[in-house]
Formats: structure tokens, sequence, C-alpha cells
């Protein structure tokens, strides 16, 4: 590739052209991004033409570029949200001083970390979602499915970006890793555990996308407070693009409650199975798992890493500075929910300390509002769906190897084994799922088991051809 | 006697220093033996607050100690043995000014000991490789440092007059240890049997004339009438041994060191220090020989004296070390550069080499010898830089080896001459660590193939990809990283703790064998600065505080 193609072929705000340094990072990164792409990302469409949105610039106009395209010549770009001129940090030993332009060295090694750690979860997905694309419901969905999934591979040419940029050779090597490594691979899984497990159907990846992603909503937002600028300024730009993710989890979801509730009425049963639904103890039970497991990914409720970050300036909390506190937390306390002496009560810990408890709590505030809206849709036959009790179902901090209910009681564990095929996807859920999820290609038809959706991409209408060929 | 330990910090200290202006010291030649006799002046300390009486001694006596021992090597070619005696009746020397330990800071008292370490070396260094044999005539007590002082020359005559006793009493009154290699050089060099050296370390009083010399602390012993008979004739003896020449053929005089600093930048002829506070770092430069140092050796010595290249670059390196050591206390690294020919280094060595067995162009090599193991010795980070135009080549590649880190700058483009490093004949062994190997075999110890493939490619510029497959160079960064990877490494070692970064460094510089040396810079400052942070020692009713208050120390009694 010419320098003269480089602004042209990678859409960025990052001065590609003027930045020989980046230029030969990326010259070698990219093949190997694309070799990855053609193996372990969508299999089968990659001669397809799909309308897909396009980043070309972070502005109004220039973010969100529609048209039909072949995903490996999906323009991948680098963008940064604009620069916010005299930022400062504010939080943590650092609080006021001027934001880093460049990693700060005593840091190095942590926010690489940190970055590699955030990176790896972006192809991950699209690994694990790489089957969905022979049973999407919908050319909609299925339109929707590789917008997902080209976003978050620009997700990982944002954190590949950084690591070429800032942090030399061993970034250029975390950069190649990133793509050695595969979802599920037995010898060089991903760093996270969640993110080695198949998708293994579109309620899941609704869930999952509502969840899940929401998880990297909040690690992206918390990233996005970094005082090393260049990070907070990606994650800024990349919540806006990881926004949408949510939306066709948030919907998705929204649309198979609809499905639902039309079944339940037409047929006046809660049994919609045999009509080729899914029912609403189904739905309750994959949101049971979902919800516990993405609640796994924010670690351990205390953590000296977390509060390390903190301290370092490196991850602060959600919206930090919206904060009213004075962003050092030095003697602040917490209530931590923990098990002790046979019952759930709370231990109060440094507000430091529980870092991530406190993203974790945020992060269960934004869940329950989608859950929320469906509820809305079930208001009129009476029914609801819950979020389990936080320390249901839980591999991860206080809670683990407790047996507690969904609605938060501690039981022994035989009682709880007894009920897990009442409260998690058993195998009569996964096998009636995974009977309905046949592929349908005709623009503007739905599957039977999740309605349309309220409007098309971009203006456009339902029947439009959103994928080709 | 006063406990303060606010003293203020002192100001910039310098270590070039003049004969004509020496306070406690003075040189006296007749014929081939020298007589150094130290008579510290008690107003002359570098601090006000203590006063250096009975020959105590602080930094500034032993800058012109060292300068001494420099002068004599350099600019009396006739000198074959030197007398280190005391000036003041009945007192030798009584050690260092303990006044002056109370009030120094940490920092201080361990670079003071280091300094006052390497001295007491190059003392006997000259008698070991430059037929200058010292030989301490012990007029008075030795006590502490007084008595280490003489332990660093060849021969200890003590005066036999029933009171004149060396001691080491540190432990029983300060409850520190003999800062300058007392307990090591006792058992190592003298071979005093170690029961002994424990009773004679805790024994205020020391040991006296016969005594002394029954347990082998000193050499000999002789009463007041023949005690200048007795020095005089074991001087003799001793300079018989030296091949230095008879006269006083191509002397040269050490005339001051210019240097200009403003702040930012200290420059030398040859060493330009660029300091970084923000980084805490400084960059030492060295330039290599130009056209005009090339040469027989021994004509331009004689031509160009304190100025031929080799022996002006290094005292200007040596004198650049000291003063970061000591006023720049905060940059934690030193980034080691280089500019120039490397042909030319390497003609330079080639002269140095043809011309080995002149006295002067010995001094000239044993003189880099020491102010590489000060380099190695010095509690900094040592990073060295083979960039484009650097001429590590022979004995400035010493520079590559000292360091910690060695990054080679590997230029794809072909933009820049090349980044190159070049093994030489000096890199064999002329200038060997504390440890008695050369860098090279530190570097890559137990692995002796590695060191004789480097010495088989003598005399051939190596890239950076070659010397990285060499294990020369920790890493061949290219030409897009360069700039990244070295300011990471800076600022990331500029974070960590400086007291763990020494310790770490220093277990890892010195591979392989002990020897007196390493324990006098290992063993011996490890455990003495632990004591020194303990509270025993220097908490306030710790003994080197209490001592000469009229209060006893108290002493946690845990043992630790």
């Amino acid at each position: 590739m010419s320098i003269a193609d480089y602004s042209d072929r990678i859409p960025n705000n990052v001065d590609l052209a003027g930045d020989r340094k980046l230029q030969r990072a990326l010259e070698a990164w990219q093949p190997h991004f694309l070799d990855w792409w053609q193996q372990q990302g969508p299999v089968d469409f990659q001669e397809s033409e799909i309308y897909l949105r396009t980043a070309i610039s972070v502005d109004q106009e220039g973010w969100a570029q529609f048209g039909h395209v072949k995903m490996p010549d999906y323009r991948w770009g680098i963008f940064l949200a604009d620069a916010k001129p005299d930022r400062t940090i504010a939080y943590g030993d650092h609080l006021g001083e001027p934001a880093w332009q460049q990693v700060p060295g005593e840091y190095r090694g942590e926010l690489q970390r940190l970055i590699v750690v955030q990176g790896d979860t972006e192809p991950a997905s699209v690994e694990q979602q790489r089957h969905l694309c022979h049973t999407a419901p919908s050319l909609y969905d299925l339109r929707n499915l590789f917008q997902v999934n080209v976003e978050e591979a620009r997700h990982l040419w944002a954190m590949v970006y950084l690591l070429h940029g800032f942090f030399g050779r061993d970034g250029r090597e975390e950069a190649d890793e990133l793509l050695h490594r595969t979802s599920g691979d037995r010898d060089h899984p991903r760093i996270l555990g969640a993110f080695n497990e198949r998708t293994p159907d579109w309620l899941s990846f609704f869930f999952f996308t509502y969840f899940t992603d929401r998880d990297g909503k909040y690690q992206l937002a918390s990233l996005a407070e970094s005082g090393f600028d260049p990070l907070a300024r990606t994650c800024q730009f990349m919540l806006k693009e990881e926004a949408h993710h949510m939306f066709v989890g948030a919907t998705g979801i929204g649309r198979v409650v609809q499905r639902t509730v039309e079944l339940m009425r037409a047929h006046d049963t809660d049994d919609v199975a045999p009509y080729g639904g899914i029912n609403l103890d189904t739905l309750q039970r994959y949101l049971n798992f979902h919800f516990s497991v993405s609640l796994d990914l924010f670690g351990a409720e205390t953590s000296t890493n977390a509060a390390n970050y903190y301290a370092a300036g490196l991850k602060g909390r959600f919206q930090e500075e919206s904060r009213a506190d004075d962003h050092r937390l030095h003697g602040d306390e917490v209530a931590v929910p923990t098990v002790a002496d046979g019952r759930i009560t709370t231990e109060t810990v440094t507000a430091l300390s529980a870092l991530n408890l406190t993203l974790r709590d945020d992060y269960a505030a934004d869940c329950q509002k989608g859950i929320d809206r469906w509820n809305r849709i079930l208001a009129p036959i009476g029914r609801r769906l819950l979020a389990p009790h936080i320390g249901f179902n839980r591999q991860v901090g206080r809670f683990r190897g407790h047996p507690v209910t969904p609605d938060g009681r501690l039981v022994d564990a035989a009682t709880w084994e007894a009920q897990r095929d009442a409260w998690l996807p058993n195998a009569a859920d996964q096998a009636h799922v995974a009977s309905l999820m046949t592929a349908v290609r005709e623009p503007g038809r739905m599957a039977n088991w999740l309605a349309a959706p309220a409007n098309g991409i971009n203006g456009r209408p339902l029947d439009f051809e959103y994928v080709r060929g | 006697m006063s406990t303060r330990t606010d003293v203020a910090p002192l100001g910039p200290i310098g270590f070039d220093r003049d004969p004509s202006g020496y306070r406690h010291w003075s040189l006296a030649v007749d014929g081939n033996i020298a007589t150094v006799t130290m008579r510290v002046d008690p107003d002359g300390g570098v601090r006000p607050d203590y006063q250096l009486r009975l020959n105590s001694y602080d930094l500034g006596v032993d800058i012109e100690l060292h300068d001494v021992v420099q002068r004599l090597r350099f600019e009396h070619p006739e000198v074959h043995a030197v007398v280190l005696t005391g000036g003041l009746d009945k007192t030798f020397c009584a050690g260092a000014n303990i006044q002056m330990l109370a009030g120094a800071t940490h920092a201080h008292k361990v670079n003071f000991c280091k300094f006052t370490n390497e001295t007491r070396n190059s003392i006997e260094d000259a008698g070991r490789h430059s037929g200058q044999v010292w030989l301490a005539a012990v007029n008075g007590t030795a006590a502490g440092g007084g008595y280490e002082l003489a332990l660093a020359c060849e021969d200890i005559v003590l005066i036999d007059d029933r009171s004149s006793a060396v001691s080491l009493p540190e432990v029983a009154l300060l409850a520190v240890l003999p800062g300058t290699g007392g307990l090591t050089r006792v058992v190592d060099k003298r071979k005093v049997r170690r029961d002994l050296a424990d009773l004679f370390s805790t024994r205020t009083e020391g040991a006296r004339g016969r005594q002394a010399l029954q347990w082998g602390l000193v050499d000999a012993i002789a009463p007041r009438s023949s005690f200048d008979a007795t020095v005089a004739e074991r001087a003799a003896a001793l300079a018989a041994r030296s091949d230095r020449p008879a006269g006083p053929a191509d002397a040269i005089s050490l005339r001051p060191i210019d240097v200009v600093d403003d702040g930012r930048t200290r420059r030398y002829g040859h060493v330009t220090v660029a300091y970084d506070r923000a980084e805490r770092s400084a960059a030492i430069t060295v330039s290599g020989p130009g056209p005009e140092h090339a040469g027989d050796a021994v004509e331009r010595l004689r031509a160009e004296g304190d100025r031929y290249w080799p022996l002006a670059a290094c005292r200007q390196l040596d004198d650049a070390l000291l003063h970061l050591r000591f006023n720049e206390p905060e940059l934690g690294t030193w980034v080691l550069r280089t500019e120039g020919d490397p042909e030319a280094v390497l003609a330079v060595d080639a002269a140095l080499a043809a011309a080995a067995d002149h006295w002067l162009v010995r001094e000239v090599r044993l003189f880099w010898a020491r102010t590489l193991r000060r380099l190695d010795l010095s509690a900094r980070t040592l990073i060295t830089l083979v960039e484009p135009g650097s001429c590590f080549a022979g004995t400035l590649a010493e520079l590559a080896w000292a360091a910690d880190r060695t990054l080679q700058y590997d230029d794809l483009d072909g933009e820049h001459p090349p980044a190159t490093l070049t093994v030489a004949a000096a890199n064999g062994g002329w200038y060997p660590m504390a440890n008695g190997l050369t860098r090279l075999q530190s570097r890559v110890w137990g692995h002796d193939e590695l060191v004789g493939e480097a010495m088989a490619s003598s005399g051939e510029p190596l890239d950076a990809t070659a010397a990285a497959a060499a294990g020369l160079v920790t890493a061949a960064v290219d030409d897009i990283d360069w700039d990244d990877e070295i300011r990471l490494l800076l600022a990331e070692r500029a974070g960590y703790s400086p007291d763990a970064l020494t310790a770490m460094e220093a277990n890892l510089r010195f591979v392989g064998p002990e020897t007196m040396e390493t324990t006098l810079f290992g063993r011996l400052p490890a455990w003495q600065n632990w004591v020194f942070s303990r509270p025993n020692a220097t908490g306030p009713d710790g003994a080197l505080l209490r001592y000469g208050s009229g209060t006893r120390p108290a002493y946690d009694r845990t043992r630790a």
C-alpha cells in the first residue's frame, strides 16, 4: 500500500499519512488481520455486499456513512474522539495533572495490559459469533450481526493503533498476539474465559449484545476516563459504536418478547413453543444466565489491581467527572454484598478497593432499564422478566461457591442443583431454540420467533436488501 | 556532642584538586621514596558543623588523598614506594569523623564510604600494578578508618610505644561496621584468624605492639627510637622491587580539568553530560579521539601530556561520574553514548598496546580500568545506546557491557551510517571488573563460547543484528521503535524504587567469582547500609547519635 492510499483506505484522524512509524507497523499487521478476518470472521459471506455503516471521521456526518460493501473491503478506520484542550486527570494520585499524551513509563506495563485485555475481547466476539450468519432470522438481523462484527473488528484496530503508536516493539508483538489467540482454542484461547464460549444461537446473541457488550461498554467507559489521553479518546469514540451493539440486543430481545406476547394472545396459552415461539420461562432462564456470567466479567468485588489503576489514573469510574466526591477516595468506605455466617450480608471495605463493585453496580442499574422496557411490552398480559439476584450463579467474587437462588436466598447446594433447570437454560430450552434457528433470506420477512423491528436501517424500509448475494 | 541529623545538604562537591591547595596532606619526595603525611586541618571539613580533630577525616580529606594517589602515579615515575604517615603526635588517624557521619544523609554516608573504598583500592592497585608500593608508618593510634587506611597499604609498621594501638572499635562504640574494608582486609588480605579477628573487632582498645604483630594485624613494630629507620629500611626494600623508571623521564602534570556547567549541560573537552531532571536521567556522551590523537602513544603523551585523548577523556569521565554520584543523586539513570570514529578508537587502543611496557602508557590503561570500575560500582541504572555516529569499539566498547541494558540502533532504511559495536583486544582483559572478569565475560557469564566468538570477531564492526545474535547487546531496535523504546525504558525505570533498582543492579552486575573487591563493594555495603538504616545505629537513641553524649545507646535487643 502506498502512502497516498493510507488515508483513503484506512480512514483516520491520527495523521496516518504522516506517521511512517505507524504505517510500517500497520503494513506488517494488516495482512494478518485480513487473514484472520477471512478465517475467523463471518464464514461464507465474505463476497456478499452488506449495507454497512462506516466511520470516515468523528464528526456528525462522517461517523455513519452507509453503503453496500464487501466485508473484506470494509474500511476499518482509526479514530479518536476530538481532543479536549488542556484536559487534566480527573481522579487518583495524579488528580489535576495534565493528561498524558505519551505513555507514562511508570505505568507502561499496566496500561499495555489493560489495552491488551480490552483488545482481546474485540476479535473474540467476532469469533464467537462467526456461525450465526447461517441462521439469521432476517436480512435485517444478518446485516446487524455483520455491523456488530465489523465494528468489533474496528475496535481491535483501535486497540492495535494504541499498541503500535505508543508501546514500541512490545506493543507490536502484543498486537500480533491479538490475532494469534482464538476464541475457544485449546492451546491459545482468548484471555477472558467468557470469550471462549461459542455464541450458540441468535437468542444468545441478543442476550450477549445486551448484557455482555454492556460489560464492554462499562469497561470502555472507565478506560475513557484514563489519564492516558489517546486511550481515553479512543474509547470515547468506541462507545458511540458500542451503543449500537446494545441497541441490537435491547431491540432484539424486545422483538422476541413482543412475538411471544403475540403468540400467547393468539393461542391463549403460556406455552408458545408448539407455535414456533419462545416461552417467557425460557427467556427468563437466558436472562438469568447472561446476566450472571456478565457480572463475573467485572472481576472480584474487591481488587487491588482496580485500586492501583484508579490511584494511578489509568482507569476511572463510570462518568467519573460527574460524580460528587473528592475523586481520590482515601478513607471512603462502601458496603460489599457478601456471604458470612451462612447468610447474605454486607461487609464494609475501603472504596478504593471496591471499584469493581462500583462499576458493576452502575452496570446492573443500567441493565435494569432494558428489563423495564421489555416489561412494558409484557404489562398488558401481566407478566414480568426479573434480573436475578447478584449472588445467583456466580463463579467470581464473594458469591462464588455459595448457592444463591434468583430471588436471593442462600440455599444448600443440593437444593440449588435440583432447581438448576428451572433457573438456567436447560436442554429442552436449548433444543427448542436450536430448532428455531433457520435462516430467513427473503427481504422484509422475519422468522416466526421474533417480531419485525419498528424501523429499518438508516431510514431504509424493512424489505430493503440489506445483504446482497 | 551533637545529635543533629538536620544538617543542610552539602553544596556541589568538586573533585579536582591542586597540590598547592591541599589542606590536609603534604607530599615529600626523597629519591625513590615519597612520604605522604596526613595532618588534617580541624577547621577544614566540608561542613561547618564538626571539627576534624585527631586526624579524623571527611570526604574533603579523602578527595585530597585520592588526588595524591593519582598524582604520584602520573607525575612521579621516580617514586617507587610511598610512606603514609601521620603528622600528629601519638595519633596516626582516628578514622571517619563521627559527627560528620551522624549529621550526614544516608545517601552521603553511602557515597562517602564508596569513594573512600575506591581510593583505598587505588592505593593497592598502585602497589600491585604500577610499581608504586605503599607502606603505612603508623606512628600513633590508628582507630577504625585510620587502621583501615593502613590496611590498604602493603606493609604496616606500628610504633611500639606501649600506648599506640590499631583498632576497629565501630561495633562496640558506634554500632556500625568498619566502613572501608577493615573486616575483609583483616581476614582476606592479612589472613588473620577469624576468631582473633572477632576478638579484635570487638575490643575498643584494639591491639598494641607485640600483640598486633602476633595476630598479624601489622607487619612490623618498632620503638620510637628506631621507628623511622625501620620504616626507611622497609620502604627501600619495597622500592627495590619496582619496575618504574629511575628518573622523572616522561612525567606529566595533571592540569586542572576544564569544565563548564550551566545546570542543563556539563561540558568537558571529550565528555558531555546532559541533565534531564524531568526524566531523572543524565546522558553521558564520550567523544572519541580525533586525528590529532593518532600515532605513537609515548610520542603523543610527550607532546600532549594530560591532553592526550585516552588520558584526558578518562579524567573527564571519572570527574563526571563523581560529580553525578555526589551532586545529582536524583538522576537515577545514566545513558551512556559515544560519538566519533570507531576506527580512531581502535587506532588509539593499538598505540596503547604497542607501548604497553611504558610506565605512563600503563598508567593510562590502569586509569581506564579504575574509572570503568567506578562506573560499574555506581548506584545508577546504566543504559548504553549504540547509535549511528557512535564509536563503541575497543576501550569504549566497555561502556556497552558496563551497562545494565544495551540497545543498538538497527537501521532498516539505511538512512544513517550504521551503528556498530566493535570488539577488540582491549575487551579481552585490559580492564577487569571487581569480580576479576572482563565486562564481556560478565555479560555472557557461563557462555565462554560467546566470549570466544566475540574475541574472534576482533576489529570487525558488528551491526545491530550481528551484535544481538552474538549476545553482545540486549536488543537490536529498529528505527521505528528507537525513540519509543528509549523513552519508555527511561520513564519506566524512573518510576521504580531507587533502592530496589540499586540492589537489583548490584546483584546482577557482578556475576561469578567473589573477590576481595566484590566483598568490599557488595557484602560490606549491603550489611553496612542495613545497619545504617536501623535504629540501633541511627535512631534517636542509637549509638551513632549518642556517641560521646554521655548517654548510653538504647538497643532493640532483637536479633534480626
